[in-house]
């Protein structure tokens, strides 16, 4: 298993703090501003305010108040819009950089073009089309995303998964596709060209996480209507307060309106919303798994069920070896010899096992020192495997029906103690393999999966979160029912063929539910692609990378659990910022609306409660924390409210107390403390 | 315990307890369901074959719109018809002239949406034929409206896919014949018990103990009084309304109103749970519901029953508390829990003059209409209170890591948007009518008599303002009074303000339904948003709080709550 390089989480680098202090003013420009209707709001308010200020240098004006006020709220209102698009800019200039540092995986790399299948054409890599045919040797970048058509290789794909270990490429199966910037370390492939330049995964990427081409999300589009239509009624709200106060006898000042409404409308999360949608997608990045659209990761945090494979995610890799039941009489060590000798030319990671736990018990083969040996392969037809050494021993090892017919052919016994210790493996959910000498019935070696640590844990967490999760493996279902218990998944597909993949999705989407899977082959791509959150591993084919709307670069299945939790993260951040939004306007209006009215309305002190010193301090101050508190939470927005699987009821319940309570608490101290501080500095 | 006080919990207790049977009821009359009322059939089958009418054709929540709307305008012209000519027409014995147009059309809105917000004093301003054809029979299908259309709510919410949400004129007619007509049978006759009046004779003259002549106004008083109580209308037969002694002559006959008045409310909540099999969640609503109702009402209680401190001051003691503009067979502790039923109620009636309570009751009378999301009119209350529910669980839905959903459909852009613009018309309508009012009021120093609505301006008058376009908003129809309002600024304003206040709250939510009902829908999982717990209804309360105590602060501030503050500070 893959472990993922986790870029360094240091928010702040000097170098993307100075890009995106620039992008805060370019963001200035109205044109891209009306993206974003809250903050474009304070912007109409900072244009009047400027306007107003520069007439009441000219002519002073002792209801507006001094120009210093009017000059401060300005400035403050001013200062509140670049801090909203500070926080978008760091946001896509971290994700920038996240996808920058893949980029340069990709530089402009020499190829080798097949021309009419023979002649060979250096060209660069921006040069390369889909279609074409490249041919990689030892030693070179892989210069395009493709697929393997001719040959095997071991790649390091280090650049960009992070894990030092190679990994072998192949035609033909379901791990033929290789990407651009990896490198080819041993053998030569032939790679079909499968993207057209500046459409690669990271292209996209890149083009998702800068503002321009990113495309809003559905939820991210529905928060911002809710949030514009706030904003509506804290525009009538102020906008009605001016005949009121005319009415009372209290002409308001244009300041104090502008700041009112400034501080009502839900700058904090208006301010840092595209910042959290961008940072979601950053995250998942940072997890190496790069989506096409936020909406992907979005649905993620819907998932209600987890099409999970056995195989690397539940297990770790293959069966395995664990035992060897001498049933023979023979010495023990004689016995795994035969087992172990028979293996030798087994190539798949079971034969791989059995040797390695021969070694285990101290019985040592090796190949190069048999000679003339005959070995029998495995095949679909025989279903065993085996050995025929040179003094004539025959050694045969295979399904327990298989090797049982065997024995009974040969008018041998099949003793009781054999049927017992394999009905007493499958129940554990292991396989037998049983094992003949001489067409004797000799003894039983326990394969077994195992369950990786910890994933117990996960499964639990995901129940907890309301994900049901779903084992896929092509055992028997006794075994997979085994399986299945022990890791704690609440259902499985034993004996699995990829259409009942697609079958089991299907299944689940009619019932309303939201699936994820993961998949790698080509007969995965259509379930990939009927799946909500479909992740294709990138060493996968290239049609299960266009099926699936996430590739996990580090091809670990596990992942799925990780997106899972990045979505639902993505979620809880957008809803507390709002909360906490919208929970901050009660101390506001507890410092602007006496501040109001106070002159002509002098029993309203007593709304005063936070005894602040004078009406100008209470609106400045209220002014001043709400332009601060953008930037103090831009380390939520970017990492993410944690997220704890602990139920819907009692997250909803944290969630409330730490932002809908602490939002209507925090300001109260915040706008004191602030305006303790003005008074202080007589700043006005 | 105060026996006061004590009689005014038995009754809201009781009005709850009584909503649930009858929640049960209105769910099975919403489904069609046997009842054993259903020898009405005939009769309703009848209506529908004149109209030409199928009650059975399945239509979606756009086909049901428009014929809410069709419906509404026709019995808008009716009404107009009548009261511009009802000088000429019979059943006139005060021989009482017709209505001026402004006037007619202020009325026939009023009553059209079910607002009752008078203009005109009943003795002297209305005929006993637009008594009964235009104000009672609008008083039946306005409330039939209302509660018609939270059954195609109901439905909406309880589909699992297609588009059907029943048949307007189906539930509209059943929802009169079967739920309000029994009802208010019921009631009509325990007021009659009680001494209120039922005759199409006019004005009787009689010689007060003093030798005055006075000409005593009666007429067909019980049946109005019976459905504007129980269709949360609230518009009286006689310009006092409730607190005069025909409509409301004694104790008795209160307390059967007061429980008129909130019963179908609440029992639409029941009614919920009934339909939609998910009584855990009706019983949140509720809560929320009775929450609110109870941080309203106990305060003004408490106010009232101390008496006014300005009078205090003066050395008058007041036994009895606050008794300005009340009747002494009520008393303030009841006094003040119709006012706050009426106006959470969107009914509108009452017993004492709301101009009159202290400023904490009318903060919080006002208050009421302004969140309008406790209890609310008969059906329409429920309606917007699903407005605040849809808001609520996108904000909660999101805080618990998934997209919103409710009753297992997804809550999304569409929705919201039509949600947040339900919720725009209400501070749009009080916000910009009372904005509009104060400038006007601000500007003409010198008016005539069209332009000076106010006896007493300051923060009273302020109120007064605010006041009345909250009722045609919330189409509570209860009025401040004080305000010269039968002027055409008035009429007409207040008009559009009930049209809107009526309309738009209704067509929303039921098109948010249309939608809802044809999404596919998700089965719930222990990590989706749990609608019947206990903080979600921490949080619908919270939403509707805060979000009204936002929008309506600043107002309230310069009106009752500086009355408050000028009285005691």
């Amino acid at each position: 298993m893959s472990k993922h390089k986790r870029t360094e989480n240091k928010l702040f680098q000097k170098d993307i703090l100075l890009v995106a202090l620039k992008d805060s003013f370019i963001k200035l420009n109205p044109k891209i501003m009306i993206r974003n209707p809250v903050m474009f709001t304070v912007e109409a308010g900072t244009v009047i305010m400027i306007v107003l200020t520069a007439m009441l240098a000219f002519k002073p004006d002792p209801l507006q108040g001094s120009v210093l006020y009017n000059f401060l709220i300005t400035l403050i209102l001013f200062v509140t819009l670049l801090f909203a698009n500070f926080a978008e800019a760091i946001a896509e200039a971290r994700g920038k950089a996240q996808a920058e540092a893949l980029r340069k995986t990709r530089q402009d790399t020499p190829a080798n073009l097949l021309i009419n299948g023979a002649n060979i054409k250096k060209v660069m890599s921006s040069e390369l089309k889909k279609g074409d045919i490249i041919l990689i040797s030892e030693g070179e970048i892989i210069p395009s995303d493709g697929e393997i058509i001719e040959g095997i290789a071991t790649i390091d794909e280090s650049a960009i998964t992070g894990e030092s270990a190679p990994v072998i490429r192949e035609s033909g199966g379901d791990k033929s596709g290789v990407t651009g910037g990896t490198k080819v370390l041993s053998d030569r492939i032939k790679v079909l060209v499968t993207i057209e330049k500046g459409e690669s995964f990271l292209d996209k990427m890149i083009m998702l996480v800068e503002g321009a081409s990113r495309q809003k999300s559905p939820n991210e589009i529905a928060l911002i209507i809710l949030l514009s239509g706030l904003t509506m009624m804290f525009l009538i709200v102020t906008v009605a307060l001016e005949p009121f106060g005319r009415y009372a006898n209290t002409p308001i000042a244009i300041a104090s309106l502008v700041a009112l409404f400034v501080c009502l409308i839900p700058t904090t999360i208006g301010g840092l919303l595209s910042a959290i949608g961008i940072a979601g997608m950053d995250r998942a990045l940072r997890a190496n798994v790069i989506s096409k659209s936020g909406k992907a990761v979005e649905t993620a945090g819907d998932i209600d069920t987890l099409l999970l494979d056995k195989t690397g995610t539940i297990t770790i890799g293959n069966r395995k070896a664990t035992n060897f039941f001498n049933v023979n009489g023979m010495d023990d060590n004689i016995f795994i010899r035969y087992c172990a000798m028979s293996s030798l030319a087994d190539e798949t990671p079971e034969g791989k096992s059995i040797i390695e736990l021969a070694k285990k018990k101290g019985v040592e083969v090796n190949r190069s020192a048999l000679t003339g040996e005959k070995f029998f392969k495995f095949t679909a037809q025989t279903r065993m495997s085996g050995i025929d050494m040179k003094e004539g021993t025959e050694v045969r090892k295979g399904a327990f029906d298989v090797i049982k017919k065997l024995v009974l052919d040969n008018n041998n016994e099949v003793p009781s103690e054999m049927h017992t210790i394999v009905n007493k493996i499958a129940e554990n959910g292991g396989t037998p393999l049983a094992v003949t000498i001489n067409n004797k019935a000799a003894g039983v070696i326990q394969l077994e999966d195992i369950i990786k640590t910890g994933i117990q844990e996960r499964f639990q967490r995901l129940r907890k979160m309301g994900v049901k999760t779903v084992m896929v493996t092509g055992d028997n279902p006794m075994t997979a029912k085994f399986i299945a218990n022990a890791a704690g998944v609440d259902d499985y597909i034993a004996e699995a063929k990829p259409e009942d993949k697609m079958q089991y999705i299907i299944k689940e989407q009619s019932g309303g539910k939201l699936v994820a899977m993961m998949g790698d082959g080509t007969n995965d791509a259509p379930a990939l692609a009927q799946a909500d959150v479909g992740v294709a591993m990138n060493s996968g084919t290239q049609a299960a990378k266009e099926a699936g709307n996430m590739v996990d670069l580090d091809n670990d299945p596990t992942k799925l659990i990780e997106i899972v939790e990045i979505g639902k993260q993505l979620l809880i951040t957008r809803g507390a910022i709002t909360t906490f939004s919208i929970a901050n306007d009660i101390a506001k209006y507890f410092a602007i609306v006496p501040a109001l009215f106070i002159a002509s309305i002098p029993q309203l002190q007593a709304l005063n409660i936070m005894n602040l010193t004078s009406p100008q301090t209470a609106i400045l101050s209220a002014v001043i924390f709400n332009a601060f508190i953008i930037p103090l939470l831009i380390p939520l927005a970017l990492k993410g409210v944690v997220y704890r699987p602990v139920g819907a009821e009692k997250l909803l319940t944290r969630n409330l107390l730490i932002y809908g309570l602490g939002g209507v608490i925090v300001p109260f101290i915040g706008i004191k403390i602030l305006d303790v501080i003005i008074t202080l500095f007589k700043i006005v | 315990m105060n026996t006061e006080i004590l009689s005014i919990i038995i009754i809201f207790i009781a009005s709850v307890i009584t909503a649930y049977p009858l929640g049960r009821y209105i769910s099975r009359v919403f489904k069609g369901e046997k009842t054993f009322l259903d020898f009405f059939a005939p009769l309703e089958n009848f209506i529908f074959r004149i109209a030409k009418i199928n009650p059975d054709k399945e239509m979606d929540w756009k086909e049901n719109m428009k014929a809410m709307l069709t419906i509404n305008f026709i019995w808008f012209l009716w009404a107009m018809l009548i009261l511009s000519l009802q000088n000429l027409l019979f059943w006139n014995p005060d021989n009482i002239a017709a209505m001026e147009p402004t006037q007619a059309f202020h009325t026939a809105v009023s009553f059209m949406t079910n607002t009752n917000l008078q203009h005109y004093s009943g003795e002297t301003g209305a005929s006993y034929l637009s008594q009964l054809l235009v104000f009672c029979f609008l008083q039946f299908v306005s409330a039939g409206t209302g509660i018609a259309v939270v059954a195609l709510l109901f439905k909406g919410l309880s589909n699992k896919s297609g588009s059907n949400l029943g048949n307007f004129y189906n539930l509209m007619l059943k929802s009169c014949t079967r739920i309000l007509l029994p009802l208010a049978i019921v009631l009509a006759v325990i007021l009659l018990i009680n001494g209120t009046p039922m005759t199409f004779k006019g004005a009787e003259q009689i010689i007060t103990l003093q030798g005055d002549t006075v000409n005593v106004a009666r007429g067909p008083v019980a049946p109005m009084v019976a459905i504007k109580q129980l269709g949360t209308n609230g518009g009286g037969f006689f310009g006092p309304n409730s607190a005069h002694p025909f409509e409301n002559p004694n104790f008795i006959s209160n307390i059967a109103d007061i429980i008129s008045i909130i019963i179908i409310p609440v029992a639409m909540v029941s009614a919920l749970g009934f339909y939609l099999n998910r009584m855990k969640f009706a019983k949140i609503i509720l809560s929320v519901m009775v929450v609110g109702f109870s941080g309203l009402v106990i305060p003004s209680i408490y106010y009232e029953m101390n008496g006014n401190p300005e009078i205090e001051k003066m050395d008058i003691s007041q036994p009895l508390g606050s008794m300005e503009g009340k009747e002494v067979r009520f008393g303030p502790a009841s006094s003040a829990l119709w006012g706050i039923a009426t106006t959470c109620t969107s009914n509108g009636s009452v017993n004492s003059m709301l101009d009159s309570s202290t400023p904490v009751s009318g903060l919080m009378q006002m208050l009421g209409m302004q969140l309008n999301a406790f209890f609310g009119g008969v059906g329409v209350g429920f309606i917007n209170k699903f407005t605040f529910i849809i808001l609520a669980i996108f904000i909660s839905g999101l805080m618990v890591g998934r997209t919103p959903e409710f009753l297992g459909k997804k809550i999304e852009a569409k929705e919201v948007k039509l949600a947040i613009i339900v919720a725009l018309m209400h501070p749009l309508i009080i916000l910009g009518g009372t904005a509009i009012a104060s400038h006007i009021w601000s500007v003409t120093p010198n008016a005539g008599e069209f332009l000076k609505w106010l006896n007493n301006p300051s923060h009273h008058g302020f109120s007064e303002m605010f006041y009345e376009f909250s009722s045609s908003a919330a189409n509570n129809g209860s009025g401040f009074e004080g305000l010269g309002d039968n002027t055409p600024f008035w009429n007409i304003g207040t008009g559009i303000a009930m049209l809107l206040g009526r309309f738009v709250p209704v067509i929303g939510p039921i098109a948010i339904a249309g939608f809802l009902s044809q999404k596919k829908y998700t089965p719930e999982s222990s990590g989706s948003l749990k609608i019947d717990s206990g903080i979600f209804g921490v949080v619908l309360l919270s939403v509707v709080v805060i979000l009204g105590a936002l929008l309506f602060f600043p107002g309230l501030a310069l009106g009752p709550i500086s009355e408050f503050f000028s009285l005691t500070h």
